[in-house]
């Protein structure tokens, strides 16, 4: 076994980390042991700092020779069955598509993060949350699904990436960490648990048929009721996911008229805008989606149901979760979008004036 | 009167080979390129701790004929996902089984990068110069003038290159320790091909670097021709242009110490051998630059 025991490491008070580095620290934590990637900005100093931790756990960090060799490493060492993760942005994540659809045919666990930057093409480095339909809607071929989780600060960085390798174990589906530029660059205070032991490899796991009969890992079903048999667990597996694992935060949801739908980097300023609201009195609240697939459209249609008269989803996009918003909200209320593009970051003021906007007249 | 006859097993099925009928068109020589790899997994002991990576063609189905722990991955990949599972698990014997197709072409990056890396897993490529499961398309390894779905008028160096030599290329990696190039279609061949099989696996659990075999084989069905005739053509005309031999058999070598030792650069150091035989006539050898040499 490559995996070397490795002295405890207990809980520890907070620490001043970097986006990017705090998920790899949390990754470590919860037991992963292998990272496979290809650099690219903004997220490189989470291989960076892979590069540097794995080896102190017995781990190995290797570097790729491109995005499509990583996520197949990825889907080589997951079918050994211990905990891997691979990390890029935009352009490289586009080129992880086809591994994903195989891991998922394949049913084998994996993290995968994204730190979104602005496209489409090269485009830039800046923060983005243009790759939500990429995560959310399917990304590559087949039918499937992966729980997408969207922290919003350096904290829940560390939390959901620990919570990602936990939840791609459970469902043996990748889990993805989407961030963007802003939040893998950032730096805040952060705890992280103790660590976590690699754990053992599972009854699935290809560790050679010693007193066992071959084990198969593999995504082909040539007849159709072969295939047709091996979706429908899968789907059946994709409702269980949504009905456990839907997660969201409601913020002063409670009697608001307006209520904004925002996650990530996009929520931090949107959460600002809405305190700004409350003060002047406007019946405002924010709802944040932590997954974004499962998406929190049961509370999203309770409040359409309720007190809330107009939704606004803001986005750092030309406007994609807004398609699931409207999907809750099933044409019970107006949903609106604000967005910005290309990197550009709207002020809690200019959300403000949105806000004011939608409100205008009968809103108080 | 009873007669009691003794019986004596001349051969039988390899253990790492599973009791199936194999779907590979008569005359392929996937078959007996399945036998060969299971006997040498067998006479070293390791079945037990071998996991096989399939790829993407007619070779896809190799789980199902090996009794051994496998995974199937993406067209190309199995280089990049048997450095998963060799990396995640090095106790494990990991290879992988590829065509042409697979590791020619798509998956070009992935194998010369695992050598370069000198990963410590065995590449088997089967060498037939054509897609086979999708019915018959030019591959980077089809003869010049060879005739296929997509080269209606045979392949035309001047437009679409000359075949990729896999083994060359790989062999010139310095994390490569053993790499050659056999064929099949007689019986001396094949006690060849199985004896390179055998030293590349023990190349691995030697743990000294990279290890690939290139076999070339027929596809008499995508050829029109008969078994026997395909046969003869690998004889006749594949090993003029991959040419048969050892390309490298020995550690590891950095750049740095293959210059200091051979004073010839990389791959012409003393642990690389020429290739043998029949290279001389190759068109690729009368300075057509293509960087085989």
């Amino acid at each position: 076994m490559a995996i070397a025991a490795t002295q405890a490491e207990p809980a520890t008070e907070a620490l001043l980390y970097k986006g990017n580095e705090a998920l790899g620290e949390a990754a470590v934590r919860a037991g992963c042991r292998f990272f496979f990637g290809y650099p690219i900005t903004p997220q490189s100093e989470l291989p960076a700092y892979m590069a540097r931790r794995l080896p102190e756990v017995g781990g190995v960090y290797l570097q790729a020779e491109s995005e499509v060799a990583a996520i197949n490493m990825v889907l080589g060492a997951s079918a050994a069955g211990v905990r891997v993760m691979t990390s890029s942005s935009g352009p490289g994540f586009s080129l992880k598509q086809e591994g994903i659809s195989y891991l998922v045919g394949c049913e084998l666990p994996a993290v995968l993060v994204n730190i979104m930057r602005g496209g489409p093409g090269l485009g830039n480095i800046l923060p983005s949350q243009a790759d939500y339909f990429q995560a959310t809607k399917g990304g590559g071929h087949g039918d499937y699904r992966l729980i997408v989780l969207a922290p919003a600060g350096v904290q829940e960085l560390a939390d959901l990436t620990g919570l990602a390798f936990d939840l791609a174990d459970v469902y043996r589906n990748p889990v993805i960490v989407l961030g963007d530029g802003l939040l893998g660059q950032m730096m805040e205070p952060v705890r992280f648990p103790a660590l976590r032991p690699a754990p053992d490899p599972p009854d699935w796991a290809l560790t050679g048929a010693r007193g066992r009969p071959r084990r198969l890992i593999t995504s082909i079903h040539l007849a159709a009721e072969a295939l047709e048999a091996h979706n429908q667990r899968l789907q059946a597996k994709f409702a269980r996911m949504a009905e456990r694992e839907t997660r969201w935060e409601a913020v002063e949801t409670e009697g608001a008229r307006l209520v904004v739908v925002a996650y990530g980097t996009a929520s931090r300023i949107a959460r600002a805008a809405v305190e700004l609201a409350r003060e002047e009195g406007l019946p405002v609240g924010l709802l944040r989606p932590i997954t974004l697939w499962p998406f929190p459209a049961k509370p999203l249609a309770e409040l359409a149901g309720g007190d809330a008269a107009r939704f606004l989803a803001v986005e750092l996009s030309a406007g994609q979760m807004v398609e699931d918003v409207r999907l809750a909200v099933a044409g019970r209320a107006p949903v609106e979008f604000y967005g910005r593009m290309g990197g550009a970051v709207p002020t809690p003021r200019e959300i403000l004036e949105v806000i004011r906007r939608q409100l205008g007249g009968d809103g108080r | 009167m009873s007669v009691t006859t003794k019986e004596k097993v001349l051969a039988r099925r390899p253990d790492s080979l599973a009791p199936a009928v194999t779907h590979y068109c008569p005359g392929c020589g996937h078959g007996v390129l399945h036998r060969l790899v299971a006997e040498v997994i067998d006479e070293l002991g390791i079945a037990e701790r071998t996991v096989g990576v399939a790829s993407v063609g007619c070779s896809v189905f190799a789980y199902d004929y090996f009794d051994l722990d496998f995974v199937q991955v993406p067209h190309g990949r199995a280089p990049a996902a048997a450095t998963g599972l060799k990396r995640a698990r090095p106790d494990l014997v990991v290879f992988t089984y590829q065509g042409d197709g697979d590791m020619a072409a798509i998956g070009t990056a992935e194998i010369i990068h695992a050598a370069v890396r000198g990963e410590r897993f065995t590449a088997v490529m089967y060498n037939n110069s054509i897609y086979g499961m999708t019915g018959g398309q030019m591959s980077p390894t089809t003869l010049p003038g060879m005739v296929t779905d997509t080269t209606p008028a045979g392949r035309d160096p001047a437009e679409i290159g000359y075949p990729f030599l896999v083994a060359e290329t790989l062999a010139a990696q310095p994390g490569a320790v053993y790499v050659a190039r056999t064929r099949l279609g007689d019986m001396a061949s094949i006690v060849k091909t199985r004896r390179a099989l055998l030293r590349a696996f023990k190349a691995q659990l030697d743990g000294e670097g990279f290890s690939m075999v290139e076999v070339l084989g027929s596809c008499p069905v995508n050829w029109g021709m008969s078994p026997s005739e395909a046969n003869a053509f690998v004889a006749r005309e594949m090993v003029r242009h991959f040419p048969l031999g050892v390309f490298r058999d020995g550690p590891a070598t950095p750049p740095a110490v293959a210059e200091a030792d051979g004073g010839g650069g990389r791959g012409t150091g003393g642990n690389v051998s020429a290739a043998r035989g029949t290279g001389a006539q190759r068109p690729a050898q009368e300075g057509t630059g293509r960087g085989d040499a």
